[in-house]
C-alpha cells in the first residue's frame, strides 16, 4: 500500500483520478490550492487507486493522506 | 467624495485608508472571519463583517459587498488589486447602484481583460506584441506550423490555463510535438480544454512596465517604468523604479507607447502596461493591468506622486493633478515582497506570527498586512508585507533595503526574507543582471535547505 500525502496545507481543488483507476509513476492525482497557488500532487509509483480520502473543497494539512494506492 | 468602501484586504486596504485619511475621506472596511484581527479592519472608520474565510463567501460575494456599501452610505468603492479590481461586472454594478467605481469603465476592463482582444487592440494602436498565434491551435501539427512561422524557441501556453500550469517551452520541431501532446493532455485534465497558444519565447527577458494615469478629459501621463523581472512561480518578488536596464531612449519610447495606447482605448484612471523586453531592448506588450498594482510604491518613491490620490481625483471627474512636464524622477527605489512561504520550495506557510518587529528607518517604507499574534491563513495571497527603500541611486536604495530587512524580525512562519536578502546581496543583482530567469539561474542553485 502506498500513501500519497499533501505537500502543503490547503484546499483540495480537484481530484483528477477515480477509485479503481491505474495510475503511472509521475501522474498527477490531486491539485491542491493554498494562498492562490495550485500544486499538482503526483504519485511516485505505479498502482491502482484504492481509496480517495478527501473530497474536492475539503481542507488538508501538510502530511495528510490524500489517496491510497495498491501496487 | 465623503466616504469610500474598500473592497479589499491586507496591505492595500491599509494603503488606501492612509491616503483617504490624509484627504479627510471616511473609509469603510469589509472583512472576513479570518481577517478579524487584521490591521486594516481597525484602521478604517467603519468595518463590516462579510462572512466566512473563503473568498466566495466573503470578498468575492458581490451582493454582500453592495449591501454593505449601501448600508454604510459609501459613495465610491476602491477595489485595490485582485478580487473585483478587474471585474467588468462589478464595475458595471457600481454604475447601476449609483456608486463611483475607482477604476476604468466596465467596457475597458472587459476589453483589456480578454487576452486576445487586448493583443489585437494593442497591435492596432501600433504597440509591438510578442510574435504568436492570435487564435488557439488545436493539434500538434498546427502548433508546429505556427512555431515554424514564428521561429524557435517558442512557448506553448494552455488557452484555458493560468498560474503557471500549462506553460512549456520548445526549442525545435520534435520538442514542439512532444510539448503539445503532454501539455494539451494536462490542460484537458485540469481545465477541460486542451487547446494551446504558441508564442515566441523571449530569452534573457526583462519584465518592464509603465505606470500611467488618465483622466476623463483625455489627458494621459506616465510615471516612468518599473522593472519586475525577479519572480518566482511567475509572481514578482523584487521590483524597482526605474529599470536598471533600459536606455533613456528606449525608456522614452516605451513610456510614450503606453501613453498613446491608453489614449487609443479611452482609458481613465491608473493603469499599467506590462511588457517583456529582450537583450536588444526590443519590447513587446504582454497585458494591461486596469488597476493599482502591488508595486506602485516604487513609482511613488521616485516621482513623489501619490497614485491612490490621483485615482480618487480622476474618479471624481477632475483633471490629473500634475502635468507630464512636472513629473520628475529622483533617485531609485526597490521593493521586496515578503511572502509567508518556504523560501526553497515556494510552498505556502500559513500559521501564527509569534514575533514581528518592523524597523522605522530613514528611506524605508513598510507596507504591512499583519501584526504580532496574527494568524496567516491559507485562504488568501501569501504576501504579508512589502518593504520599499529609496536612495539617490540604485546602490543606495539596495543598501537601504538590505539594512531595513536585516532589522525586520518575523517568527512563527516561514518567509522569503532571507531569500530576498541573498538576492539583494548577490553580485548578479548588483550588476543589474535581473532577467526573468534570475531565481532559477542564480538563487536556486545556491539555495541551501
Amino acid at each position: 500500500m502506498h500513501e500519497i500525502k499533501a505537500s502543503m496545507a490547503g484546499n483540495v481543488w480537484k481530484i483528477v483520478v477515480e477509485a479503481g483507476e491505474t495510475v503511472e509513476a509521475g501522474q498527477d492525482v490531486v491539485i491542491l490550492e493554498s494562498m492562490k497557488m495550485e500544486i499538482p500532487i503526483s504519485t511516485e509509483s505505479k498502482g491502482i487507486v484504492k481509496e480517495i480520502k478527501v473530497e474536492e473543497g475539503s481542507f488538508v494539512n501538510e502530511g495528510d493522506v490524500l489517496i491510497t494506492l495498491e501496487a | 467624495m465623503r466616504k469610500i468602501l474598500i473592497a479589499n484586504r491586507g496591505e492595500i486596504a491599509s494603503r488606501i485608508i492612509r491616503t483617504c485619511k490624509e484627504l479627510g475621506i471616511l473609509t469603510v472596511a469589509i472583512y472576513s472571519e479570518a481577517d478579524k484581527e487584521a490591521p486594516f479592519v481597525s484602521q478604517a472608520d467603519e468595518a463590516y463583517l462579510l462572512g466566512a474565510p473563503r473568498v466566495e463567501e466573503s470578498y468575492m460575494d458581490m451582493d454582500k459587498v453592495f449591501e454593505i456599501a449601501n448600508q454604510s452610505g459609501a459613495e465610491a468603492i476602491h477595489p485595490g488589486y485582485g478580487f473585483f479590481s478587474e471585474n467588468a461586472a462589478f464595475a458595471k454594478r457600481c454604475k447601476e447602484e449609483g456608486i463611483t467605481f475607482i477604476g476604468p469603465s466596465p467596457e475597458v476592463i472587459a476589453k483589456m481583460g480578454n487576452k486576445i482582444e487586448a493583443r489585437l487592440l494593442m497591435k492596432q494602436a501600433g504597440m509591438p506584441v510578442v510574435p504568436g498565434t492570435d487564435q488557439a491551435v488545436e493539434s500538434a501539427e498546427e502548433a508546429v506550423e505556427a512555431a515554424e512561422k514564428i521561429g524557435y524557441p517558442v512557448m506553448l501556453k494552455a488557452a484555458a490555463g493560468g498560474g503557471g500550469i500549462g506553460m512549456v517551452s520548445a526549442a525545435n520541431r520534435e520538442e514542439c510535438v512532444k510539448a503539445f501532446a503532454s501539455n494539451s493532455e494536462r490542460a484537458k485534465r485540469f481545465f477541460g480544454d486542451g487547446s494551446m497558444f504558441v508564442e515566441k519565447k523571449i530569452e534573457n527577458a526583462r519584465h518592464i512596465e509603465v505606470q500611467i494615469i488618465a483622466d476623463d478629459n483625455g489627458n494621459v501621463i506616465h510615471l516612468f517604468d518599473r522593472e519586475c523581472s525577479i519572480q518566482r512561480r511567475n509572481q514578482k518578488v523584487i521590483e524597482e523604479a526605474v529599470s536598471p536596464f533600459l536606455s533613456e531612449q528606449t525608456r522614452n519610447e516605451i513610456c510614450m507607447s503606453a501613453v498613446n495606447a491608453a489614449k487609443s482605448i479611452g482609458y481613465v484612471n491608473a493603469g499599467t502596461f506590462e511588457f517583456i523586453a529582450d537583450e536588444q531592448e526590443n519590447f513587446y506588450f504582454l497585458e494591461m493591468n486596469t488597476r493599482i498594482q502591488v508595486e506602485h510604491p516604487v513609482t511613488e518613491e521616485v516621482t513623489g506622486i501619490d497614485i491612490v490620490q490621483e485615482q480618487l481625483n480622476v474618479a471624481r471627474g477632475k483633471a490629473i493633478l500634475i502635468d507630464q512636464s512636472e513629473v520628475k524622477r529622483i533617485g531609485h527605489a526597490i521593493e521586496a515582497r515578503i511572502y509567508a512561504e518556504d523560501p526553497h520550495t515556494f510552498f505556502p506557510s500559513p500559521g501564527k506570527i509569534t514575533t514581528l518587529i518592523v524597523p522605522e528607518m530613514e528611506n524605508l517604507r513598510n507596507e504591512v498586512a499583519v501584526v504580532e499574534d496574527y494568524t496567516v491563513t491559507p485562504f488568501y495571497d501569501p504576501m504579508i508585507a512589502k518593504v520599499i527603500a529609496r536612495g539617490e541611486n540604485r546602490e543606495e536604495a539596495c543598501d537601504a533595503l538590505i539594512a531595513g530587512l536585516e532589522k525586520w524580525q518575523i517568527e512563527g512562519i516561514k518567509t522569503n526574507k532571507q531569500m530576498v536578502l541573498d538576492i539583494l546581496k548577490s553580485a548578479e543583482f548588483k550588476d543589474g543582471n535581473t532577467t526573468t530567469d534570475f531565481v532559477a539561474k542564480y538563487y536556486l542553485p545556491n539555495s541551501k535547505k
